[in-house]
């Protein structure tokens, strides 16, 4: 599941193009690119824009029905609201982690050893981490023995165990975020971590021969110099996960309070075969990515200038 | 307390989290690990660790898992399958979108701008907006269902950050290059073989790096598109169904699951310094 958006960042400036071709030699280049771009991204988002405002079968134009369906309905809701935990959660903690982490490590030696250690769950699906955490999690009555690794630390605490996946609203959301977090603080780690070896060295030392501690010098000089980096890895978090599916469809299919817009999206089309409701569920989630989309398009123009 | 016990106190700690954190990140694959070599009444007894204690008890280990997955859960077929779609779902976007990069980079026409930011535009839009009528149309096509099918759904999918990460290294190429190619008279074809093609090798070489393993960890599209047909089904559709049905076997689970995640970690450490370049090429300059 790879972030388009990780992309979005700073644009070349768009230099003098100098190269002379016939005039259609471009669009021969162009042809297979358009023709794939159109048929499965640009036509069919105006065809989900338009079916949204059908019912069922898309039949019957329903006007905004779909559209009152998903801000009404108390499963969206709830999807709603663990979307914007995901968001927030997920973000802030994968980029915390992996600040902390590139300012510990460049410390250490075997930096390069810990580094793969937390960038290789990169490599594992969200299926297979999903599997893997749900082992972690695994859940046995009080009594049985405890095969999952934390009920079994609860155990030799004489603690009761826990249903982690089912214990509603917090436990379980946060147990399946945890499980995002896993795989993408490695991401998180690897950009910061490049950002901060590129500040000069020289001034972290005249901060030292200042007189600051370790501590200032985190705040009053690398903080500031990383907060550019911050805040494009922040958003792509953010709106990466708005899009979250195959965790929740793996580990708990969104039982138990832990539905998401994507996961609900998945049920409409597959389940129901309701794809006036599909649709604007869709719909929604662009419309959320939007404000990213437009700071993309921006920044293009401004570099363009 | 003198300055240097401080010192050694505070190097002391910080290789006591770092060690930590390590160690807990890895725990859980560890486990998933083990388990899938202990025998099923093992492993519904007794947790992995267990194991540690008396490691070399060969008594206590098995093949068994592999054995039954492979031959008996379908696991041997799905992983083929994966195969068969992630190759050439990685090959024809990229060669695809190195034609497109280079046109957007190179030459001069009308539209450009408009172009280009369409491709923006369309680097944020959610998959979900695209499936019910693309889904339509492979029904009536007959692809659903099909590798064809999934090929080109993959390449539609790949290319917005495939073209846009290409040109970002295309356009930085030195426009001498380019100037003395076509004072040799080189065609616009030549140029794009003999200079763009091989300095473009370590873009490539990141950027499929990329491909491969978001085709063969995809889920979503793969259930999309090729539904419930297990003939076709990758590894990750078909791993995510044994949840459902052995839900409880983890010896079996987790040894499908350990199947699935050999061939990326192969890639991941053989190709690491592609691999993090290409996100660092993608996400921040420097």
């Amino acid at each position: 599941m790879w972030p388009p958006e990780v992309a979005t960042n700073p644009f070349p400036i768009h230099r003098k193009i100098k190269m002379y071709t016939k005039k259609s030699t471009p669009w021969l280049y162009l042809a297979p690119a358009l023709t794939l771009l159109g048929f499965f991204l640009i036509y069919p988002s105006f065809h989900t824009l338009y079916l949204s405002f059908f019912d069922k079968g898309s039949n019957v134009f329903v006007g905004a029905g779909n559209y009152i369906y998903a801000f009404t309905n108390r499963v969206m809701l709830t999807a709603f609201r663990n979307n914007a935990l995901w968001v927030v959660v997920f973000s802030a903690i994968t980029v915390f982690l992996g600040l902390v982490l590139a300012v510990l490590l460049d410390r250490v030696r075997y930096e390069v050893i810990i580094k793969s250690i937390i960038f290789m769950p990169m490599a594992i699906s969200f299926v297979g981490a999903s599997v893997i955490w749900k082992f972690v999690y695994a859940f046995r009555p009080a009594g049985a023995p405890q095969i999952g690794i934390l009920n079994a630390l609860l155990q030799t605490f004489h603690l009761p165990p826990v249903a982690w996946l089912i214990e509603r609203p917090w436990v379980n959301n946060l147990c399946l975020i945890l499980v995002g977090i896993w795989v993408w603080t490695g991401f998180c780690l690897v950009v910061l971590s490049a950002s901060y070896k590129s500040i000069p060295r020289q001034f972290l030392e005249a901060a030292r021969v200042d007189g600051a501690n370790e501590w200032r010098i985190f705040w009053r000089v690398i903080l500031p110099l990383l907060v550019p980096t911050i805040t494009v890895l922040t958003t792509t978090m953010a709106v990466f996960v708005l899009k979250v599916f195959d965790i929740i469809y793996v580990m708990t299919n969104g039982n138990f309070g832990t539905e998401v817009i994507a996961n609900r999206m998945y049920k409409e089309m597959f389940q129901f075969g309701n794809f006036g409701r599909s649709s604007a569920i869709a719909v929604v989630l662009l419309v959320l990515v939007l404000p990213m989309m437009l700071l993309n398009l921006h920044r293009f123009k401004r570099e363009e200038k | 307390m003198s300055e240097k016990t401080s010192r050694i106190l505070s190097r002391g700690l910080l290789h006591t989290v770092i060690i930590l954190i390590a160690v807990l990140w890895l725990i859980p694959t560890i486990g998933v690990l083990i388990t899938s070599f202990r025998p099923a009444q093992d492993v519904a007894n007794s947790g992995w660790w267990t194991v540690l204690g008396n490691m070399f008890d060969s008594a206590r280990l098995t093949l068994r898992n592999y054995n039954m997955v492979l031959s008996r859960l379908g696991v041997g077929r799905a992983f083929l399958n994966s195969f068969i779609i992630t190759i050439p779902a990685t090959i024809i976007p990229l060669s695809i979108a190195l034609l497109a990069a280079y046109a957007l980079g190179w030459m001069k026409f009308f539209g450009h701008t408009f172009v280009f930011m369409a491709l923006i535009a369309l680097l944020v839009v959610p998959l979900q907006m695209t499936f019910i009528p693309v889904l339509r149309i492979f029904n009536k096509l007959g692809l659903a269902g099909s590798f064809p099918g999934i090929w080109l759904a993959h390449s539609g999918y790949g290319l917005p950050l495939a073209i846009y990460m290409l040109y970002n290294s295309i356009s930085g190429l030195p426009k001498e290059l380019f100037d003395s190619a076509s004072i040799d008279g080189a065609s616009s074809f030549h140029t794009f073989l003999y200079i763009v093609l091989p300095l473009s090798v370590p873009i490539v070489a990141s950027l499929a790096i990329f491909q491969f393993l978001w085709v063969w960890n995809d889920l979503l599209v793969a259930l999309i598109y090729l539904g419930g047909t297990p003939d076709v089904a990758p590894i990750t559709v078909q791993i995510s169904s044994l949840v459902g049905s052995y839900g409880q076997d983890w010896e079996l689970l987790t040894a499908a699951v350990f199947i699935s995640i050999v061939p990326s970690l192969i890639i991941f450490f053989s190709l690491q310094r592609y691999f993090v370049r290409g996100i660092l090429a993608g996400s921040v300059k420097g």
